[in-house]
């Protein structure tokens, strides 16, 4: 990489991104970042690292659903230790008590109570003041309207219909009263932006993203829940040449945001990420 | 790119974008049939705009409530389409998507004409600063494709954008339900010559490249995470090399440049306009959140007041008595207007004179922040030269500064505390430095004088030996007699403080219960305590002044430390050591303390 100043469209978003991380970590004490382990929060991990030069100084959450592919539990004991990261883990012990799962529950109510119920107990306990998320504005049309500093309620509900104004590099400085606000620095990335930047970083990812056997994930969550898609693509080089043919949406191969017309619009108003 | 969609409520612009994504080829599989079993499962006409409007809301009000963005893609280059609404309700959204584009559409019905939202909007985008932009004359279908209607349009709206200040670079005539002119040439419309909307769009540059300006470093943050204290800030303007002198304002201390610490390296050797920058320097200056970094030869203002154009959000107006927070790029001081010189409606450009500015309006205003800030005219560095109004963790307004403005104006009346502070930019204090003879309380007193003096702070200095040479000249060293020393010193240090100044009071004040009486003495003042801490040993081995060397010899009766007890402070609010820390640390010790005082802020991040 060329050690002069660079104005290409990776470097521009990656510049971008760390300042947004500096802006939170300066207007709120108390930060968390949830950890999906996907490829936007591994992407998140680095760009926070290059943010705060070399050091991550707030803790990374991982939200166990307990649904999580084997290869994912494996992958997050190495980007661990790769990263350094303080790492808080949570489940939903009293929903798995209660008997929710896949085998019995619809995709939208596990969902809801696994994770964005998880997230809740987790805020509840911790009352950090702001959350970083790795969402994007193109993989869904709700998520197109978001802000790079969006509030959310004591309860996490999201008043999309009452945006802050968010110009000239200023954000919402203050959470609502018992609520949060979600810090969203991949808001002008695109799913062929992440890869061509891990490829470019040499980030590490799990390998579920390549193909085996002709298939392969393109968007990872709960395995009941997530399907492969018809790919050969069985390395880096070959998932970005696919992406830039491909007319899917990324989110294809998730339940849970195809149940209704409008299930991602009501899970995200409830908080879900 | 970025690109702004703006216009008349009605005026066509979802339905353009959706058929902008279509014949552009930039939907999803699958996209197109979704939406329209949609609309034949609700028994609705399939509409271009319901690709867009996702929220149910949107659909059933047939308005878009806020900016989405949409990306697609010519031969040329990727866009990203904001589309930003049309209802005058949902100006802020349409602030918030303009502000980030490089390059505008404004859509006119050519069967309504200009209406006053076409004019508001491009009042706007003159008001954020978007210059490029293209005028859509829509829905040509509906007028026969009439070229007569089509002139009569560009001609009243091209002398609307001129006493704006604008220029369009193109007007061009489409039907955007039909496709016409926005990807293809329309077949119906022959007598134009001109480019589709994606030709135009790929003769626009970027323009938020700032380069070749002065630089403009804000500081975002200081880190300490390990033994490295580095400068983190994103280059707004110009660029940054190591061995760079920086000078940071308000304060104008100065520094060199020494690394940057990009992780994971290596680091660059240049970080231009956009760059977010890890910088180390070679002196360790006290530098904080808000100051801008620039170069001797071009810096910042530094002032208190200014002339601005606002336009204002607000549910409730913006009036004079209240207090706003100005947020200029990391910058955030408390700031009032001082007048409101004219209100301007946006629609007819009329002016009014008013005594509040009512939502949805534009202004022009005199700003006084409470303490000097860093800034420059907008039309010398647009990022430096615009600013934001806050409210309640809300922000409700923005603006661009038009003129730098000397302070004035006339009160009534027996002068108050509050205007002194309002005046000065902070609170009055007492800083009451204690420790024995030659611990280095001046020493460090002075820096921190210099410091605060350099920062626009109101800063005087208490020295002990001063007093003894005039005000105290009939005091000797018996304990009541420094008991009586005490007490004057915090006197004298009361009068300072209530004509607003930061008082350094320096003076051994060897007994705790005279520190106690003048802590209580000033308990209307905010109080620091500092003690100036170093072994009786490492200060006698100092004995700048020989005292020690005459009190050994039995000269001086009652010193301190020798003959006199000095009974160490039990909980001070700083507590240096100047036997371990140079007077640098020391001083930014007391000046942290000093600041968290000022700007009544909690205990310091750093980590």
């Amino acid at each position: 990489m060329s050690r002069t100043a660079q104005n290409d469209h990776l470097t521009r978003l990656e510049q971008t991104s760390m300042h947004i991380f500096r802006e939170a970590f300066a207007n709120f004490r108390s930060l968390c970042m949830p950890w999906s382990m996907g490829k936007d929060s591994n992407v998140l991990i680095w760009l926070a690292r290059k943010a705060f030069c070399g050091k991550i100084p707030f803790p990374l959450l991982h939200i166990d659903t307990t649904y999580e592919f084997p290869e994912m539990y494996e992958f997050r004991e190495k980007a661990r230790a790769i990263h350094g990261i303080d790492l808080i883990v949570r489940i939903n012990e009293d929903a798995i008590r209660r008997g929710v799962g896949y085998a019995t529950h619809d995709p939208v109510t596990v969902t809801h109570e696994l994770k964005t119920v998880a997230l809740k107990q987790a805020l509840a306990e911790y009352k950090w003041d702001a959350l970083v998320t790795g969402i994007r504005r193109d993989e869904d049309p709700t998520r197109a309207k978001e802000r790079w500093f969006s509030p959310r309620t004591a309860d996490s509900t999201w008043d999309y219909k009452d945006q802050p104004p968010e110009f000239w590099g200023q954000f919402a400085s203050v959470a609502p009263e018992g609520g949060h606000i979600r810090v969203q620095p991949l808001l002008e990335w695109t799913e062929l932006d992440i890869w061509e930047y891990i490829r470019r970083e040499n980030i590490p990812n799990p390998t579920l993203y390549f193909s085996r056997n002709g298939k392969r994930f393109r968007s990872l969550g709960c395995h009941p829940i997530t399907h492969p898609v018809e790919s050969p693509a069985s390395n880096i080089d070959e998932v970005i040449e696919e992406l830039r043919r491909t007319k899917v949406s990324e989110r294809a191969g998730r339940a849970q945001d195809h149940v209704g017309r409008n299930s991602m619009q009501e899970l995200r108003a409830k908080g879900f990420m | 790119m970025h690109v702004v969609v703006v216009g008349h409520v009605d005026h066509g612009k979802s339905t353009f974008v959706g058929r902008l994504l279509n014949d552009t080829d930039s939907l999803p599989n699958g996209k197109m049939d979704q939406v329209r079993r949609n609309c034949a499962a609700e028994g609705m006409e399939f509409e271009y705009a319901f690709l867009l409007d996702a929220l149910i809301e949107e659909q059933e009000q047939n308005i878009t409530i806020d900016t989405t963005r949409i990306f697609f893609r010519t031969k040329k280059r990727a866009y990203a389409i904001i589309d930003a609404p049309g209802h005058k309700e949902f100006l802020k959204n349409m602030v918030t998507g303009a502000a980030s584009a490089s390059a505008a559409l404004l859509l006119i019905d050519a069967h309504e004409g200009v209406m006053d939202q076409s004019r508001r909007h491009a009042f706007l985008l003159s008001l954020l600063g978007v210059r490029q932009l293209v005028v859509l004359v829509n829905k040509m279908d509906l007028v026969d494709q009439s070229e007569e209607t089509y002139r009569r349009i560009v001609a009243e709206y091209s002398a609307f954008l001129k006493s704006l200040g604008l220029q369009a670079a193109h007007f061009i005539p489409i039907a955007a339900k039909h496709g016409e002119n926005v990807v293809e040439r329309s077949a119906k419309m022959a007598w134009w010559r001109g480019p589709t909307v994606t030709e135009a769009l790929d003769t626009f540059t970027h323009e938020d490249d700032l380069t070749c300006l002065p630089l403009r470093l804000p500081v975002s943050d200081i880190y300490r995470f390990d033994h490295r204290r580095i400068v983190a800030g994103r280059v707004e303007a110009g660029a940054i090399r190591p061995g760079e002198e920086l000078v940071f304002q308000p304060g104008g201390r100065r520094s060199v440049a020494k690394t940057f610490e990009d992780w994971p390296g290596p680091s660059r050797d240049v970080v231009g306009t956009g760059g977010s920058a890890s910088v180390t320097l070679t002196e360790q200056i006290f530098v904080e959140r808000g100051q801008i970094a620039s170069h001797a030869t071009s810096q910042p203002r530094v002032g208190r007041e200014f002339r601005a154009r606002v336009f204002w959000l607000g549910k409730e107006p913006l009036v004079p008595s209240k207090t706003y927070r100005l947020r200029l790029l990391t910058q955030n001081v408390e700031a009032v207007v001082a007048k409101i010189e004219k209100v301007t409606d946006a629609s007819t450009l009329a002016s009014v004179p008013s005594d509040s500015v009512p939502r949805d309006s534009i202004c022009e205003i005199i700003v006084r922040a409470t303490r000097p800030i860093a800034f420059d005219l907008h039309h010398e560095c647009p990022v430096t030269g615009r600013f934001a109004l806050e409210e309640g963790g809300r922000i409700h307004g923005g603006g661009i500064i038009l003129e730098a403005r000397s302070e004035g104006g006339k009160g009534s009346g027996k002068v108050t505390a509050a205007e002194r502070t309002a005046r000065a930019g902070h609170p009055p204090a007492v800083v009451w430095f204690t420790g024995l003879s030659g611990s280095g309380k001046s020493t460090v007193a002075e820096l921190v004088e210099r410091r605060l003096f350099d920062a626009g702070r109101n800063v005087i200095r208490v020295d002990g030996d001063d007093l003894r040479a005039g005000l105290n000249r009939d005091l000797g060293f018996s304990a009541a007699d420094r008991a009586e020393s005490v007490r004057r010193a915090a006197a004298v240090a009361g009068l300072h403080a209530n004509a607003g100044q930061i008082a350094l009071v320096t003076l051994i004040a060897p007994l705790a219960a005279d520190r106690a009486k003048a802590r209580a003495a000033l308990a209307n003042h905010p109080f620091i305590e500092v003690f100036v801490d170093a072994p009786l040993e490492v200060c006698e081995r100092r004995d700048v002044k020989g005292l020690y060397a005459k009190a050994r010899k039995g000269e001086i009766a009652e010193f301190t430390g020798i003959s006199s007890p000095y009974e160490t402070p039990e909980s001070p609010e700083v507590h240096v050591r100047t036997d371990r820390n140079t007077t640098e640390q020391a001083a930014d010790q007391v000046l942290q303390a000093i600041d968290r005082i000022l700007a009544g802020k909690g205990e310091d991040w750093e980590v």
